[in-house]
């Protein structure tokens, strides 16, 4: 279970609606990592051998292993690759954004 | 050169206690703290000084962190966490871990005599040093953790400079003189090392103090996927070690049998492109005598 992105959030227009004192709710995700990306890896599920290293390695935890294939939440990947550098079979490659 | 370990990484939470953070693609330091959150679980309240971690995690109204989470000043994160260890123990909150999560500089230079402070105390609380070797957040300055010879902003390369002229200081065996209960020193690449001293230090009562290498890209200057390969060639080549103080005994956990050469480690950053090979072998007669009064230690 991945926190996930608020895709409806409106920045308070007036200073009222700012949020009062000094504290906020933690784990509030408002904006996306998505667009600091320029290679974006893409995993074949036929080649992968669920060894996890891509998971515990990812430095933003957006490998997910609840279901039977990994997931990769493209909302925060910030296509670092060390995912695709450290799997053992290389089941991730890194593919050009746009392409 | 296997690590024993009773973890499996299937087993681990699938729960993201940070998440979203706007550090650098490849940070270790993010990787540190999520595997250390993931071992610590959601009852852990965390402290942070002004470091990249801080800078990266509270962009308003974002908060990366899902966690009780405070951010303090530079040199006090010893102090706050101890503060709010006495807070909880007040409240008879027994099931909470205070953590401090501070980089190189807020643990060596800036926030040591705090932290001494804790450790004489034996504050029931937990500190996390990552070490990424210099000052990044605030690009790239010198701290005492940089090792010999390495580029800073302030410690430039180049005509009659040759980058940082003092050794780095040894934290672990700083901690380590204090007799604090548990005191440990770590690095990314070995995950499953990592959290299982994490979780060794959760089960234990007083000042715990963890040392996690932290590779950076962006200091460092190598690309963004060769943080965990750095790690590991860091611990390969015996510039960095893994080691174990409990119980006044000090333990190496791993103790490669062969250094590999140093050049492999240092070649490839951009901090330590100026290095000719005399330096390459200055570096490594200084590990192995690093080396050999770490073994005496361990023996005697």
């Amino acid at each position: 279970m991945k926190p996930r992105l608020i895709r409806d959030f409106h920045f308070p227009a007036r200073p009222e609606e700012l949020a009062f004192g000094v504290c906020t709710d933690a784990g509030v995700l408002t904006t996306a990592n998505s667009g600091w990306r320029v290679f974006r890896p893409v995993l074949d599920a036929s080649k992968c051998i669920r060894c996890l290293f891509c998971w515990v390695y990812c430095p933003d935890g957006v490998i997910g292993k609840e279901e039977k294939d990994l997931t990769i939440d493209y909302d925060y990947c910030k296509g670092c690759g060390v995912c695709a550098h450290e799997c053992p079979k290389k089941a991730i490659s890194m593919v050009k954004e746009g392409e | 050169m296997t690590i024993d370990s009773k973890f499996q990484f299937s087993d681990l939470s699938d729960q993201e206690l940070l998440y979203g953070a706007k550090t650098c693609p490849g940070c270790a330091a993010t990787i540190a703290v999520r595997l250390a959150l993931k071992v610590l679980g959601e009852r852990t309240f965390v402290c942070v000084p002004a470091c990249c971690l801080a800078a990266t995690t509270n962009a308003y109204p974002q908060v990366s962190f899902a966690v009780n989470y405070v951010v303090t000043a530079f040199p006090a994160t010893a102090s706050t966490i101890a503060g709010m260890a006495a807070a909880a123990e007040m409240q008879g909150l027994e099931d909470v871990t205070i953590l401090g999560i501070a980089g190189d500089g807020g643990t060596a230079d800036i926030g040591l005599q705090a932290l001494s402070g804790v450790c004489e105390r034996n504050d029931n609380v937990i500190y996390l040093c990552y070490d990424n070797e210099a000052y990044m957040n605030t690009g790239i300055q010198r701290s005492s953790s940089t090792p010999w010879g390495a580029w800073t902003t302030t410690s430039p390369a180049g005509e009659g400079e040759r980058g940082k002229t003092k050794y780095r200081k040894n934290l672990f065996d700083i901690i380590a003189a204090h007799r604090v209960p548990y005191c440990a020193t770590a690095s990314v690449a070995y995950p499953m090392d990592l959290m299982e001293k994490v979780a060794k230090a959760k089960a234990i009562k007083g000042a715990r103090f963890i040392h996690v290498h932290a590779p950076c890209p962006t200091g460092w200057g190598y690309s963004s996927e060769k943080t965990i390969e750095y790690g590991k060639l860091a611990v390969e080549s015996g510039l960095w070690y893994l080691a174990e103080y409990e119980n006044g005994e000090m333990k190496l956990n791993l103790t490669p049998k062969t250094f590999k050469p140093a050049e492999l480690y240092l070649k490839g950053q951009r901090r330590f492109r100026h290095m000719t090979e005399q330096d390459y072998k200055l570096i490594e007669e200084n590990r192995d005598r690093e080396w050999d009064l770490l073994k005496e230690r361990v023996k005697a």
